[in-house]
């Protein structure tokens, strides 16, 4: 909310600075954003008004000017196409200082000056020039009444400054200049100047019937008529100046006053077009096969929750958000109906954005308006319109059902509250001082509590705990005591099998990964590029069409990362991230995975490396070491099913008979869709999964000598190494200790269908030295088995 | 016995320019092996009398001692030139970076999310999270938030179906929290959120940490102090920090918080909006109705709520000047954590 400083100050003076007005306002808990002067910093500018304009005779454009200031008349040259005789504008004099823009931080200091030969004594001055508004299309025209060689600054005000106020939801009441002054009168504990309205008598007996058909959301409505008005009559200065302050536009008197209404007590109100209302004013809910076709020339079709103004015939208006068309005050205007209602914040919540509409209206009743204020407001509003536009003004009719008023139930608040809840020792008279000043009235009070009641303004208060922010908030967070909390010792468990998140991270930047985070909603089309027959979690409403698709793996958001990194002309990556992955089920299944991507060069540009790249052992070493961290055994299975990965690359991770993830290279469709020139090879995990380790159990060690002896064989290409090994172990009896593959070799001096596996057997007894023939009898018996099995033959 | 004199003159002349140790040797077998000069002046002594034979064999056992000192003298001498040859033989460039050298990196919003975690862990809290798609009622309705309150309006929501968003802040896990486990409770909760506005300050996905403490005797003194110590941990500095009354539906009393200018020290400058403080997050005392919603006693307990964005405190903390960077996942930007 905008208000000027200067109207502000009407009604509650306290003598501090506007920054110390501006502290105190935000440490209370009314932010203010903003302080924007009203004009720029300028000088020696007054009222003048142009007796004559003549021609220059040396230039077409130009125009000599005789001015009056009030003292002798000065001769200006002046541009502007509006100078004319009669006009009064503003007039910078000689040594007048101007806004002198960004070029001239200094200003623009106006001197003697002769224009093609003509003397000129100062300048003719617009709203752009004084930085005092937008209006850049020639002289600032002001009223016929600005008293001729007044100071401008003076005249319009220009030293005030725009307060812009970030009010949180909860502060209805401080959406009008009254309770914002409340609340400064309160903080600075300054007199705020006191609200007496007087009673507008009717002038007239014309009055139309109110009926209300839904009181619990319209529990009070007044109407008043106001005829014969004279519509074209222009706002005054004042009037205008403080709308346009609180960045309102003036459209005619009626809608200026409702509005000035609206900014000065927080009440918003409206006014019909008498002449196009057929009988009397019902409100009630609207009708399911109803339209409205509102001021903003948007038809909407109404719903059974919406609450309405209408007349006997239709609905004329949304209730609390926004008038409609056909019965909105316009230039043939002659006599009007004004309304004053409280509507009930819960029927006016969330209709306004369910048609996509916010209005100034329908921002304060669904937050909550003062319900005891529309008798008030009308009869102010009346007091405002009738000098300017004149007619006579009918009795005021109210309609009210009181049981559906808010009810306001006294709040206790006990004594102890305010050492338990704020640590806070305060006086008790304080503390009334403080809730009694901010419209709270004491109706109770004993030894351990008191009772307050609270006031038709606040609708943010129902419980204890809001009276203490309250008495916080007025003696200040900022002196309230601080504490170190003393907790009791607790210790957390920590378990020993389980592998923490970050020791994964860290482990993999160590391994040279840089994390990334991705966002959790990706491009459906990259979706489809990966999970072609997968369901995706979709949003409603995307900030785009390309962040709509809940991820269902955190590969796609690597792959387009590194592609956007590639584009940025990076050629290897090693890449991952945490985080969780979207089922599209009826329990929106969501579960963490731990992602990589490796790319491109095995290292970086380095001397003593060569250029080789990743490969398939590359990722598979990556899925290894992580588990290496947590001491778990994996089983692989070919995992030909994924449809983005390649299914002679690509292996699926089992722990204890349960999938854990997969790892391998990306699909070539999916690199060739995605303009990969390489091969990415990706792993994904899921992380709750990997971070189950197992706890180290010891076992006694072997004090008696190793024994190792290496086996080449060559077998079919097809035979995997691992299934090789398992033979090898299972005969080479109890002496065997560990076996390792050191050696594959397939090309040149071998049989083309076959390859050449080396093995390296290590023996070693637990109890006792081996023999050279019992070593000998389990490296025949090696031989034989591979033999058999595989059609093995040594090398 | 001056032709020992002359054999033991001679020795240290051909010690002397022995080039290597070889050379040494050749000294050391001419002049004291099995068939050495001095060896063949001991097979004199058999020609001396019984009574000069003991100190004729001393003198000769001095000059085998005097060639012997040298000639070890010498051998060090040519071991540590032969050390020394070697060594700078195989003087390396040390400027050569070493093998396997790429060190991967954190993003910044996680090595800020693990000093936070880390401070808060070491006082006692635990870390505690929870599912990004979450229902209505954990996200809005336990919070004191019900349809149309609006305070909905201050959360700018993604819906996956009507009932169901993508959590708008991490307090949901406050109340999952709450809804299991019984106070006293210390924990905080890290994590990713959602709002749907996207700008030059804002993305659409961002973290917090929020932090809950439910017991039975908690305060907003309380609130106060670990937030102070907090803030004070984080940047390493007795920054200033200052509490603004505000609201929150879920807490009563409700703050927020800022701490003095990382930039300006409070003098007022551009990332301030000169105002000499920045807004780090939000916290209060927990609403009753929270309360309620998790089946809890407000009159039994207390507790308090705070929440920050860790994106703020990292780009305070690193000195990143946009935010949408943190998303862009740039290497040449990230490899700078």
């Amino acid at each position: 909310m905008k208000i000027s400083e200067s109207w502000l100050r009407e009604w509650v003076n306290p003598s501090v600075s506007t920054d110390e007005l501006v502290h105190q306002v935000t440490m209370a808990g009314l932010e203010v954003d903003a302080i924007t002067p009203v004009a720029g910093v300028f000088s020696g500018v007054v009222v003048a008004q142009i007796i004559s304009a003549e021609p220059h005779p040396d230039a077409q454009k130009l125009r000599v000017c005789q001015v009056d200031t009030g003292a002798s008349p000065l001769q200006i040259v002046c541009g502007a196409a509006n100078a004319r005789p009669g006009i009064k504008v503003p007039l910078a004099q000689v040594g007048a200082l101007l806004p002198g823009g960004l070029d001239m931080p200094g200003g623009l200091e106006i001197k003697k000056a002769k224009l093609r030969g003509v003397e000129s004594f100062g300048m003719l001055c617009g709203q752009t020039e004084l930085a005092a508004g937008d209006d850049d299309s020639g002289l600032w025209e002001l009223p016929d009444d600005a008293p001729i060689g007044m100071d401008l600054r003076v005249y319009l005000d220009l030293n005030d400054r725009v307060l812009e106020l970030d009010l949180t939801p909860n502060r209805s009441d401080c959406l009008s200049l009254r309770g914002i002054a409340r609340e400064v009168g309160v903080l600075t504990q300054t007199p705020v100047k006191p609200w007496q309205q007087a009673e507008q008598p009717a002038s007239s007996s014309n009055q139309r019937d109110v009926t209300l058909n839904a009181p619990e959301a319209c529990p009070r409505y007044l109407g008043r008529v106001i005829e014969h008005i004279n519509i074209s009559a222009p706002s005054p200065l004042w009037l205008r100046t403080k709308l346009e302050r609180a960045g309102l536009r003036s459209i005619d008197a009626v809608v200026d006053v409702t509005n000035y209404v609206l900014l000065e007590l927080g009440q918003p109100m409206h006014a019909f077009d008498l002449a196009q209302l057929q009988g009397g004013i019902q409100v009630r809910m609207a009708r399911i096969d109803e339209t409205l076709t509102l001021l903003n020339d948007q038809t909407i079709n109404l719903r059974e929750d919406c609450l309405v103004i209408a007349d006997d015939t239709q609905a004329l208006a949304l209730a609390g958000i926004m008038g409609g068309k056909a019965s909105a005050v316009s230039a043939s205007t002659s006599s009007i109906l004004l309304e004053s209602a409280f509507f009930s914040p819960a029927v006016i919540a969330g209709r306004a954005r369910s048609f996509g509409l916010h209005t100034d209206s329908s921002h304060r009743f669904e937050r909550g308006v003062d319900f005891d204020l529309q008798r008030t407001a009308i009869e102010r509003a009346t007091e405002l319109l009738l000098p300017i536009v004149g007619g006579s003004a009918g009795p005021i009719i109210e309609a009210v059902d009181r049981p559906s008023l808010p009810s306001k139930t006294p709040i206790r608040l006990k004594k102890q509250r305010l050492a338990q809840g704020l640590g806070l020792e305060l006086p008790g008279a304080e503390v009334v001082r403080i809730l009694t000043a901010l419209g709270l009235e004491l109706l109770e009070e004993t030894g351990e509590a008191w009772l307050f009641g609270v006031p038709s303004f606040r609708f943010d208060l129902s419980i204890e705990a809001d009276l203490l922010e309250e008495v916080a908030r007025i003696y200040g967070y900022e002196r309230l005591p601080t504490h170190i909390s003393a907790f009791a010792m607790d210790i957390n468990n920590i378990s020993d099998s389980q592998t923490e998140k970050s020791t994964f991270k860290r482990h993999l930047v160590s391994r040279g990964f840089q994390e990334v985070i991705t966002y959790s909603f990706i491009d459906p089309k990259l979706h489809q590029v990966f999970f072609p027959e997968q369901p995706a979690v979709l949003l409603q409403n995307p900030i785009s069409a390309d962040m709509s698709s809940m991820r269902t793996s955190l590969v796609p958001g690597l792959v387009a990362t590194l592609k956007s990194n590639l584009n940025r002309q990076q050629t290897r990556a090693k890449l991952f991230e945490t985080g969780l992955t979207f089922v599209s089920d009826t329990g929106y299944t969501q579960s963490e995975k731990i992602a990589g991507l490796i790319y491109g060069a095995r290292q970086g540009l380095h001397w003593a490396h060569d250029k080789s790249e990743v490969d398939f052992y590359d990722i598979k070493a990556e899925v290894e070491q992580i588990f290496a961290l947590g001491g778990v055994d994996i089983q692989l299975q070919p995992a030909s099913d994924l449809p983005h990965i390649h299914p002679g690359q690509s292996a699926y991770v089992w722990v204890n008979g349960q999938v854990l993830g997969y790892f391998g290279a990306l699909h070539p469709t999916c690199c060739k869709a995605l303009d990969l020139n390489k091969p990415a090879y990706v792993f994904e995990l899921d992380l709750a999964c990997v971070q189950q380790g197992r706890l180290p159990k010891a076992r006694g060690i072997s004090r008696f000598p190793e024994v190792s002896r290496d086996i080449a064989i060559l077998v079919d290409k097809n035979v995997q190494a691992l299934s090789v090994q398992k033979v090898i172990e299972r005969a080479a009896g109890e002496g065997l200790k560990q076996v390792t593959l050191f050696d594959v070799y397939a090309g040149q001096g071998i049989d083309l269908t076959r390859k050449s596996l080396a093995f390296s057997l290590l023996f070693q007894h637990s109890s006792r030295t081996l023999t050279d023939e019992e070593i000998q009898a389990s490296m025949d018996s090696v031989i034989q088995q591979l033999a058999e099995e595989f059609n093995a033959l040594l090398r | 016995m001056s032709e020992l004199q002359s054999l033991i003159a001679d020795a240290q002349i051909q010690i002397a320019q022995a080039a290597d140790l070889a050379a040494l040797d050749q000294v050391r077998v001419d002049f004291l092996g099995k068939k050495g000069l001095v060896t063949a002046q001991l097979k004199t002594l058999g020609a001396l009398s019984a009574e000069e034979r003991p100190a004729a064999g001393a003198k000769i056992n001095e000059a085998k001692d005097a060639i012997t000192d040298a000639l070890n003298t010498r051998k060090t001498t040519l071991e540590d030139a032969q050390i020394n040859a070697q060594l700078a033989a195989e003087a390396l460039d040390i400027s050569l970076p070493g093998r396997n050298n790429a060190l991967g990196g954190l993003h910044p919003v996680s090595r800020t999310l693990m000093r936070i975690e880390g401070i808060f862990r070491a006082a006692g809290y635990a870390v505690a999270e929870g599912p990004e798609i979450e229902d209505d009622f954990h996200n809005f309705e336990a919070l004191n938030i019900p349809a149309h309150h609006p305070a909905r309006a201050m959360h700018d929501t993604f819906y996956v179906d009507p009932t169901h968003v993508l959590r708008t802040h991490t307090s949901p896990v406050q109340i999952r929290t709450m809804e299991t486990q019984k106070p006293p409770i210390r924990i905080i909760c890290p994590g990713r959120v959602y709002r749907c506005d996207s700008d030059m300050t804002h993305t659409p996905m961002f973290h917090q940490v929020e932090g809950l403490v439910v017991d039975d005797q908690v305060s907003f003194a309380d609130l106060k102090g670990t937030m102070d110590q907090f803030l004070k941990a984080f940047f390493e500095t007795d920054v200033a920090v200052r509490f603004r009354p505000s609201y929150f539906p879920f807490t009563e009393p409700s703050a927020e918080m800022d701490i003095q200018c990382t930039q300006c020290q409070g003098a007022g400058c551009r990332m301030c909006k000169h105002t000499g403080w920045l807004e780090v997050g939000g916290c209060g005392m927990v609403h009753p109705e929270v309360f309620k919603a998790c089946g809890l006693a407000p009159e039994q307990v207390s507790g308090f709520a705070f929440g920050m964005g860790v994106e703020r405190l990292a780009m305070l903390r690193y000195g990143v000047n946009d935010l949408r960077l943190f998303f862009e996942n740039d290497l040449n930007f990230l490899q700078q954590f």
